[in-house]
């Protein structure tokens, strides 16, 4: 790889990333707005108030940069960029057509799930260095919600990769056939919801629980740093639905796959993220114990089975 | 699997309402339909104002403010009492207080007080939230007219009153001598000197047929 190449795959996952995560976000905007009857932002930019997130972006920039005097600076600087860094990390490894992906690595689904991972520390870092009790509150919450839905999506990425045969998600991609709908349809399942309660969406946002605690984690943060933690949990969704998408609703494949197979990944991840927001409008927040309760009670063995399931189907070589 | 049905319930019901017409007001760009008792603004009627400080003394936040004078009416006749009459200075309401309960419309004797349906008023400054006399005499414009009475109901009181018949028309110092067309005078009730005869007991009173007797003669 050319060094110009590499500067132009670096770009456009950084164009992706910029413009994909503002795509959902109007996106919920409205499909939450028309959900509730009501009509969203209408006003910013003319039409349907396209440009709403472009002005509270501007909006984030004007506003002061504040860290309290009793936190840890360095620690409560950096957690935005812990949160937000690693999506974009993630984002560069999923492949979206044969061919198209900024890093095709060979340990791709390993390093997904890694970066995934390391996004959520930035909520702890920020809940541990705020010096501020809504702050910690939020994250140990945010501690006990990780470490119980890491190990679901965790399982439900093995059963894929076992599925088909490799860790590369393009491989995976490209071993997928329409069966496995059917097939790793339970893994999907835990892994969608899963997902949803790693980015502390709700029904599962507990850490950031706005009318308990005060935006959790987040209190102390203003103005561009705050934007970056709601950026990141834009890019997560994005970085979640690309993956489900990719792995389980199979990328690329569909009609004219061979010129519009980008179209058909983007089209299906963006249709997962509707699911996404979908879910936010209709459910109510969970209560921290039924949290861990789904958690451990359903979706762990519902993903163990699946795993199971997944062992029989290869060895019986379905 | 028992809260199944919930969740999809839930589900559908939010699908079911984005693929339905929006019912959202375009409020700035659409005029509100605000129901006809809706509590925008205080107006004043300051002619009707008596500056009696109930409104002031009732209001829970205090936020009425009232100064008046007394302004003294020489007396129309010859020998009479001067009248004296409260002259209103200032009369302010401050809407950053005012929670808009209406104790102060509702314990208004007088009419001076009503509800106008007016609610842009909003300011960039707090103390412009005070709406002086001036400005609240404005809202009267927009106060829309009080609502026809039930069929049913009674005569307001005036009304009735006015109407009634005329009661003891021609007996002995019968205030309402007049014919009994239009309103009956009030009769002044005084009383007694001990020992002088009762006025309606048979003999008429040495002033029948005279006006009633009024302030302006005073009693020895
Ligand atoms: S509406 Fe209530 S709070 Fe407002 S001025 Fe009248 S009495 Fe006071
Ligand atoms: S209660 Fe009515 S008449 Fe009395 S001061 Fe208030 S507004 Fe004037």
């Amino acid at each position: 790889m050319s060094l110009l190449e590499a500067a132009l795959r670096a770009a456009s996952v950084l164009a992706a990333f910029l413009v994909l995560p503002l795509l959902v976000g109007q996106a919920e905007h409205k499909v939450m707005a028309h959900m509730q009857g009501r009509l969203g932002p209408m006003y910013a930019g003319g039409f349907h108030g396209w440009a709403q997130l472009v002005a509270d972006g501007v909006k984030f920039v004007q506003k002061e940069d504040i860290t309290p005097r009793a936190a840890d600076r360095w620690v409560f600087r950096l957690a935005p960029a812990v949160a937000l860094i690693p999506y974009l990390l993630a984002m560069a490894t999923i492949p979206i057509h044969p061919g198209v992906a900024a890093v095709d690595v060979p340990g791709s689904l390993v390093l997904v799930l890694a970066a995934t991972s390391v996004g959520a520390l930035g909520t702890l870092m920020a809940g541990w260095a705020s010096a501020n009790k809504y702050a910690l509150l939020g994250g140990l919450r945010a501690a006990a919600q990780l470490v119980s839905y890491e190990l679901p999506i965790v399982l439900a990425l093995a059963s894929i990769a076992m599925a088909g045969g490799s860790l590369s998600l393009m491989a995976l991609t490209q071993a997928w056939s329409p069966w496995w709908l059917l097939w790793q349809l339970p893994g999907g399942l835990v892994f969608l919801v899963a997902a949803c309660a790693e980015l502390q969406r709700p029904p599962f946002d507990m850490p950031v629980a706005d009318a308990e605690l005060v935006m959790g984690a987040w209190t102390e943060y203003t103005g561009l740093r705050f934007a970056f933690f709601l950026l990141a949990e834009y890019a997560g969704i994005v970085v979640m639905s690309l993956l489900f998408a990719v792995l389980w609703l199979g990328g690329w494949h569909g009609p004219f796959e061979g010129t519009l197979g980008w179209l058909w990944t983007l089209l299906k991840g963006f249709g997962v993220a509707v699911l996404v927001i979908w879910v936010r409008v209709a459910w109510p927040r969970l209560r921290e114990d039924q949290l861990q309760r789904l958690a451990w009670l359903w979706l762990v063995p519902i993903a163990l089975a699946q795993l199971l399931l997944t062992g029989a189907g290869v060895v019986m070589g379905w | 699997m028992r809260p199944l049905p919930g969740i999809l319930k839930g589900l559908i019901t939010t699908a079911r309402t984005a693929l339905r017409p929006t019912h959202t007001a375009e409020y700035p760009d659409v005029a509100p339909e605000l129901p006809p008792r809706s509590r925008g603004v205080i107006a004043l009627l300051e002619e009707n104002c008596t500056s009696c400080m109930l409104c002031a003394r009732e209001c829970p936040d205090w936020c009425i403010y009232i100064d008046s004078h007394k302004e003294t009416i020489p007396a129309t006749t010859e020998g009479g009492r001067d009248r004296q009459r409260n002259v209103l200075d200032r009369f302010a309401i401050d809407f950053s207080l005012c929670m808009y309960c209406g104790i102060c419309i509702e314990v208004c004797p007088f009419d001076a007080l009503h509800w106008s349906p007016q609610f842009e008023y909003a300011e960039v400054d707090l103390l412009d939230l005070l709406h002086e006399k001036d400005r609240l005499g404005g809202w009267m414009a927009s106060v829309p007219p009080p609502p026809a009475l039930d069929e049913k109901a009674a005569e307001p009181a005036e009304i009735a009153a006015a109407n009634r018949p005329a009661r003891g028309a021609g007996l002995a110092g019968g205030a309402g001598g007049a014919g009994g067309s239009g309103p009956r005078m009030p009769r002044t009730v005084r009383p007694r000197a001990a020992g002088s005869p009762r006025p309606d007991a048979g003999s008429p009173p040495p002033d029948a047929g005279s006006p009633p007797p009024d302030a302006g003669e005073a009693s020895p």
